[in-house]
């Protein structure tokens, strides 16, 4: 397992050819692009699957959904699958309810879940 | 907070809009909003400080708890001196954005609060005002 993090970014870890991100805190704009690039550039040294685990998330927003749809997109193209895992109830509530929504992004209601969906295409 | 009391909070890089959502948070718990009440306006006020900081160029934010005799309420307004919004409602419709956005802050932001006002003319800045009521204060008839 191996962490990359500098200061105020979001540490994102590699298990096997899975890549993990969990947000433990409210992400500045500039915070959330960098993820978004952190990701982008592990997933194409290699990866299957990303899972970003958002249960520390308050609010997402217009900007954050974009970001995450983004993530989502690369790693589709790069032949993986992103997961977005733990959104909180008052978040999707919120989601629906602007008319967001979060198009072409799988979602899990935990981590473990997430990892559980990888799992069951180990080896392929 | 007291009644009308008026924070104001300049909107002007990433690290504000963040410090902005967090200073809404704060009054709508203070106000008594449940937790998806406080996800809505704290939402909305993060979707309406970026078009301030992205589109207007830059801005502030006034933030008032406000009463009735069923609860309290938060009003937020948002100001700047930027272009301003050519036509409004179709600055409304979901997908339109003259940047790179998804073009549903302004939209999804008016759908998530009861009162929502955008004053705005070409060349004079933009002031939108968002005013969010906790569920018991929503049944006094208005
Ligand atoms: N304060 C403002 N000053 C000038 N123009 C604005 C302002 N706020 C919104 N607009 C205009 O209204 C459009 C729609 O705003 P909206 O927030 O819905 O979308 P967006 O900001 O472009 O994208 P996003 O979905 O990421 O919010 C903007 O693209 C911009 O042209
Ligand atoms: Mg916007």
């Amino acid at each position: 397992m191996t962490a990359e993090a500098g200061a105020g970014r979001v540490s994102v870890l590699r298990m096997g050819d899975i890549l993990i991100a969990a947000i433990q805190q409210e992400l500045t704009d500039e915070s959330a692009l960098a993820l978004q690039q952190d990701l982008t550039e592990m997933a194409a040294a290699g990866a299957r699957g990303v899972v970003i685990e958002i249960s520390g998330v308050e609010i997402v927003d217009s900007f954050l959904a974009r970001v995450l749809s983004e993530i989502a997109a690369a790693t589709n193209m790069l032949a993986g699958r992103t997961v977005v895992a733990g959104m909180r109830p008052s978040v999707a509530i919120t989601l629906v309810e602007m008319g967001l929504g979060l198009r072409g992004l799988e979602t899990a209601r935990s981590l473990e879940d997430a990892m559980a969906v990888f799992r069951g295409q180990a080896g392929r | 907070m007291s009644r009308d009391e008026v924070t104001r909070l300049e909107i002007g890089s990433d690290v504000q809009i963040a410090g902005a959502r967090q200073a809404v948070r704060q009054a709508a718990v203070a106000a008594g909003f449940s937790l998806v009440e406080q996800t809505k306006i704290v939402t909305a006020a993060s979707e309406l400080a970026r078009n301030t900081l992205v589109h207007g160029g830059g801005g502030h934010m006034e933030l008032a708890v406000v009463e009735n005799s069923g609860g309290h309420g938060i009003r937020l307004t948002f100001t700047d001196d930027g272009p301003g919004i050519p036509d409004v409602d179709v600055a409304l419709s979901d997908g339109y954005s003259t940047g790179n956005g998804l073009g549903l802050g302004l939209g999804g932001a008016r759908r998530l609060v009861q009162d929502f006002t955008i004053e705005s003319r070409p060349g004079g800045g933009t002031t939108v005002t968002a005013v969010a009521w906790s569920r018991m204060a929503q049944r006094v008839p208005r």
